[in-house]
């Protein structure tokens, strides 16, 4: 018998726990990495320079690093919040950086004429950004957010390593009981390829649906 | 000029570049006397706006006490770098042999994914999507405690290593496999009209060329390697990570040992990707197929107004 469904009380809480960290993180960096891409194009050299410092240093520092430093050594410094709204931030600042770069190479599928088109017929630059170059944008890299978006419900299981009890150290915790590791872990593995195939499928269906056709 | 809108990293427009690379400037006129008073005042607000987070967060450490000296004269020492030093030793070493083994088997994974045989593209295909998709943490888990039931024992950097091999194999496969399909056909038809074998052609005709044209990705997926590495952390391997926890502890100053933890990271991995950035810029250089595109008129203009 498998111990998974013996706990099944457990897992699914611990399932809603990932799932939970997995849509929110998931919002809050594709909303905070247009930002950042948006702060990339902008005319101001200091919002330039300070968005490619921020992609630069969210994409060279271990998300375990950050983990560690936000939950264990913030406290010190008065900054405490619950633990899994911590981790919750963490992901998204970590992952908006990739989902940054995501999007700025859609940026750069964008034709130079549709920039020089807007510009001719008078747009502003936000203007243009909004109506013509961020949804170009963002249609082209449907696939590689969904990908971004896949790292991401695999990086939530780091969070079991500063104590959120989410799917990965709720098994954990039922192995600790039941001491059959290669079991427990394997349907673990397929719980989350199982998230991994739900976020592929629902890019590939947005994609086509919002693909253009030239 | 490159067609990229926003460019790998920022450059500045010098007045005396004929071509400016500031490929932004697609998205905007030159700016004139209006402009440049609001970019001014937009720079004035958003370096204040950074001014103001930052001593703010200053402000919230210095009064916790976290910026006295006595927190940071540690760090003065030798000995707490010579320690720290030898966790990034164990870091470099896991990410070679990560690297090392996991491109190898990245390659054999590629082309049995482009083989004529289906159970061999069927089988690489499945370990491929398989280990992109399963957690390395899981993994770790399961040798951590599966392996020993069945009487297996390795060492810990083993321990650490091999689901990262796992996980890096199946992603380092996927590069190869597009740098091999971004390749013409006619490369191997050629090469196999010469009267090469398949296996020569692939090993000196495909292989070369594909490798070349994905190395930024490839030194980009080392970045990501080597921060996975810090998941010696959970199997007690002697990386970085975990010395630096180790150091916390024992010198109860967890915020100072952390970030230096973390600008050790940043500084490493930081030239890492430097040098993906240069690498990639050099195959914009010399071997790109795309045609030069034409000088825009704004731009001409004014480069020719500031020579």
């Amino acid at each position: 018998m498998n111990p998974l469904i013996d706990n099944l009380g457990l897992v699914l809480e611990a399932l809603g726990t990932t799932l939970m960290m997995a849509v929110v993180a998931g919002v809050g960096s594709i909303l905070l990495g247009v930002l950042v891409t948006v702060a990339r194009v902008s005319p101001i050299r200091a919002l330039r320079v300070a968005a490619f410092g921020y992609v630069q240093f969210f994409i060279n520092v271990p998300l375990l690093a950050l983990l560690l430093l936000a939950v264990f050594a913030l406290p010190d410094a008065g900054l405490m919040l619950p633990l899994t709204p911590t981790a919750i931030i963490v992901l998204i600042v970590y992952e908006a950086a990739y989902v940054a770069e995501a999007v700025r190479s859609g940026v750069n599928t964008v034709a130079v004429g549709q920039l020089e088109a807007s510009r001719a017929l008078g747009l502003t630059l936000a203007q243009s950004l909004r109506l013509v170059v961020l949804p170009q944008a963002l249609r082209a890299v449907v696939q590689p957010i969904g990908n971004v978006m896949i790292a991401l419900a695999m990086n939530t299981a780091l969070a079991a390593a500063v104590g959120v009890v989410e799917l990965t150290a709720a098994v954990n915790k039922i192995n600790l009981v039941a001491a059959q590791p290669i079991l427990i872990f394997s349907s673990a593995g397929v719980i989350y390829m199982g998230i991994a195939l739900v976020i592929g499928l629902a890019a590939g269906r947005v994609e086509r649906k919002v693909a253009i056709v030239r | 000029m490159t067609a990229q809108l926003i460019p790998d990293r920022p450059t500045a427009v010098r007045r005396q570049d004929r071509a400016p690379r500031y490929a932004a400037a697609f998205l905007y006129d030159e700016p004139g006397p209006l402009a440049k008073r609001r970019h001014l005042i937009g720079s004035i607000v958003s370096c204040v706006v950074f001014a103001i987070v930052v001593g703010l967060g200053l402000w919230q450490f210095a009064s916790h006490g976290q910026l006295d000296a006595e927190k940071w004269v540690p760090f003065t020492d030798p000995a707490v770098w010579q320690y720290l030093f030898v966790g990034l030793l164990g870091t470099l070493e896991a990410t070679v042999v990560v690297a090392v083994l996991g491109a190898a088997l990245g390659v054999v994974l590629a082309f049995g994914r482009m083989s004529h045989r289906p159970w061999v593209r069927g089988l690489s295909g499945a370990y491929i999507e398989i280990a992109r998709t399963v957690p390395v943490l899981l993994v770790i888990y399961l040798m951590l405690f599966g392996l020993p039931q069945i009487g297996i024992n390795v060492p810990t950097l083993w321990k650490l290593a091999i689901p990262l091999i796992i996980a890096n194999s199946a992603v380092f496969a996927e590069i190869i496999r597009a740098g091999v399909l971004s390749l013409p056909r006619g490369q191997r038809e050629a090469a196999l009209s010469l009267g090469m074998r398949s296996t020569q052609a692939t090993r000196l005709v495909v292989l070369p060329q594909a490798v070349r044209n994905v190395t930024p990705s490839l030194v980009t997926q080392l970045v990501s390697l080597m921060k996975d590495t810090s998941l010696g952390f959970i199997v007690a391997f002697t990386e970085l990570l975990y010395r630096g926890q180790v150091l916390a502890t024992y010198l109860h100053l967890l915020i100072p040992t952390y970030l230096v933890v973390t600008l050790i990271y940043l500084v490493v991995n930081g030239s890492l990707s430097a040098l993906a950035a240069h690498l990639q810029q050099r195959l914009h250089r010399t071997g790109s197929p795309m045609p030069r595109l034409p000088r825009l008129p704004a731009l001409s203009g004014a480069a020719r107004k500031a020579s």
